[in-house]
């Protein structure tokens, strides 16, 4: 058991999930019990208590339109309900759950409300909209939810050994991005696919959001980050849809990983959380600053 | 590199709206509390940077007081915390100030009282936070590890007398000093836990002035 705790790349987790014929989830857990010093069930009631509390986000934010400190944001998930009500979405009812709860919960993080950093606050909404949504659609029991986050979160954990994941440091990619590539390995998880399957899915999905800036108006977690995250929401299912479907990523995602690494270097500190550049110095953007007295 | 783990990212459970700028004060926050134990006539806080700058709209300076206050990250009396009554129990301001030498998420606690003492740190993205500077020692403490803080004699086998103490493994030890032989400063992260009566031996060795263990804080 102790060469879990070596696992640095996701190579190193696939041979060991291989060698030893276990899942994702279950070489995760018994690393993280390893290292915390604690039993396998208290890894998953820490696990179950960070899915109480994105439940319990959506639940407020489904119910809130108050708006942010600035102003700028916080109705739009009210106005996203009633838009359903009149007219359902075209992809059904689980695409117009994934998305309200997705904002749902963004909304509730601007307004100061209580959310799971998952990773991070900004990206707070991606992995909870997917796991609530599709859990509840498809009636995923209570064990396979922890399960699916704690493969999500091994992804994430796997990624942060080489890029910090921080805005600042290495764009969105590295928040938002990472939280729709640790979604489509939950999400693929849930739905029953194997190692390969969920490491393809994961990999689809990073390959495609490599690059996304970092470029807030006003320097506040709000525009763009609020509806980015239901975006990349559903760029999960897109990914993990692809995976099940045995679509593999030509490029092997530790080398993706890398190309992730070195776009976030090479990515100008103005489009990284500094709000120098990009949406945040738009025409609009600056009025706002200037409204805003920032 | 430190080997991670998976809680570290699905979690913490925090009042919005940033991990940096709100749940990285109030853990800021929190550890000043815990290095300065006891209660002050006043803090200023010293925000700098992109702290200063998008401070009030992530609620950095409802976070660092907050914490300061001994709330933690998901405590829903952070977006109140100048209503409410333990707000008022000491004097508090907020500076706004810009330094390029310092990091974009850089604040001060500038703390009067018995002792006055100015307490510097970092937020260094995903919640995650380190207390870098005491007065003018070097120190390294990230809320990570317990970790034992000791100002001591800057004379031969200080360090020796003290982890031959400690019974627990020891993650990582930093020291500092600013003259040849007078004051110095330690910084023990420790894998696991130390009793009372180990800190009181440790704090009864000569020529240790100060110690303080501070507790590592819920993820």
């Amino acid at each position: 058991m102790d060469k879990y705790i070596n696992i640095r790349t996701f190579e190193d987790l696939y041979i060991a999930c291989e060698k030893n014929e276990k899942t994702i989830y279950e070489i995760s857990q018994e690393r993280e019990a390893e290292l915390a010093e604690i039993s396998i069930p208290e890894v998953r009631i820490e696990v179950k208590r960070s899915i109480d509390a994105m439940r319990e986000a959506i639940q407020n934010g489904l119910y809130s339109d108050k708006m942010s400190v600035s102003g700028m944001c916080g109705d739009d998930c009210m106005r996203l309900q009633r838009g359903f009500e009149k007219r359902h979405a075209l992809f059904g009812r689980l695409y117009e759950k994934i998305v309200t709860y997705a904002l749902a919960t963004s909304e509730e993080n601007l307004r100061m409300g209580k959310i799971v950093a998952c990773p991070t606050a900004g990206s707070c909404a991606i992995v909870p909209s997917v796991l609530v949504a599709v859990s509840d659609e498809l009636g995923i029991t209570e064990k396979e939810q922890i399960d699916a986050l704690i493969t999500a979160g091994e992804v994430g954990r796997i990624i942060s050994n080489k890029v910090q994941l921080a805005g600042a440091v290495a764009g969105c990619q590295a928040e938002c991005g990472v939280a729709s590539a640790m979604s489509a390995a939950a999400l693929t998880q849930m739905r029953g696919g194997n190692v390969k399957q969920i490491l393809n899915a994961v990999a689809l999905a990073m390959k495609n959001l490599l690059g996304l800036t970092c470029d807030p108006v006003c320097g506040l977690v709000e525009i763009p980050c609020v509806k980015r995250n239901p975006f990349l929401a559903i760029h999960a299912v897109t990914a993990s849809e692809m995976a099940l479907a045995d679509i593999v990523s030509k490029i092997p995602l530790d080398e993706i990983i890398d190309a992730m690494e070195q776009t976030g270097k090479l990515m100008s500190p103005m489009l990284k959380e500094s709000s120098e550049a990009g949406l945040a110095k738009t025409k609009t953007a600056i009025e706002l600053e200037q409204k805003l007295g920032m | 590199m430190r080997q991670s783990s998976i809680i570290d990212i699905i979690s913490p459970i925090m009042v919005g709206p940033s991990s940096s700028h709100t749940a990285g004060a109030v853990r800021l926050g929190l550890l000043a509390r815990n290095l300065y134990n006891g209660i002050p006539k006043s803090v200023t806080f010293r925000l700098y940077n992109s702290y200063a700058k998008t401070g009030r709209g992530h609620g950095t300076d409802k976070g660092l007081l907050a914490g300061f206050l001994g709330l933690a990250v998901d405590d829903a009396g952070i977006r109140n915390i100048f209503e409410l009554e333990i707000s008022k129990s000491f004097e508090y301001k907020f500076e706004y100030l810009e330094d390029f030498n310092r990091h974009p998420n850089a604040v001060d606690f500038v703390i009067k009282g018995s002792p006055n003492i100015v307490i510097s740190g970092d937020s260094i993205g995903a919640g995650e936070v380190v207390i870098n500077k005491i007065d003018n020692f070097t120190v390294k403490l990230d809320g990570k590890f317990n970790t034992l803080l000791l100002i001591y004699q800057d004379i031969p086998g200080m360090i020796s007398k003290v982890t031959s103490k400690i019974p627990v493994n020891i993650a990582s030890l930093n020291c500092d000093r600013y003259v040849k032989g007078e004051d110095a400063s330690m910084c023990i992260a420790l894998d696991g836990e130390l009793s009372d009566e180990i800190i009181e031996s440790i704090r009864n060795l000569p020529s240790v002035y100060i110690v303080r263990y501070i507790k590592k804080l819920e993820s």
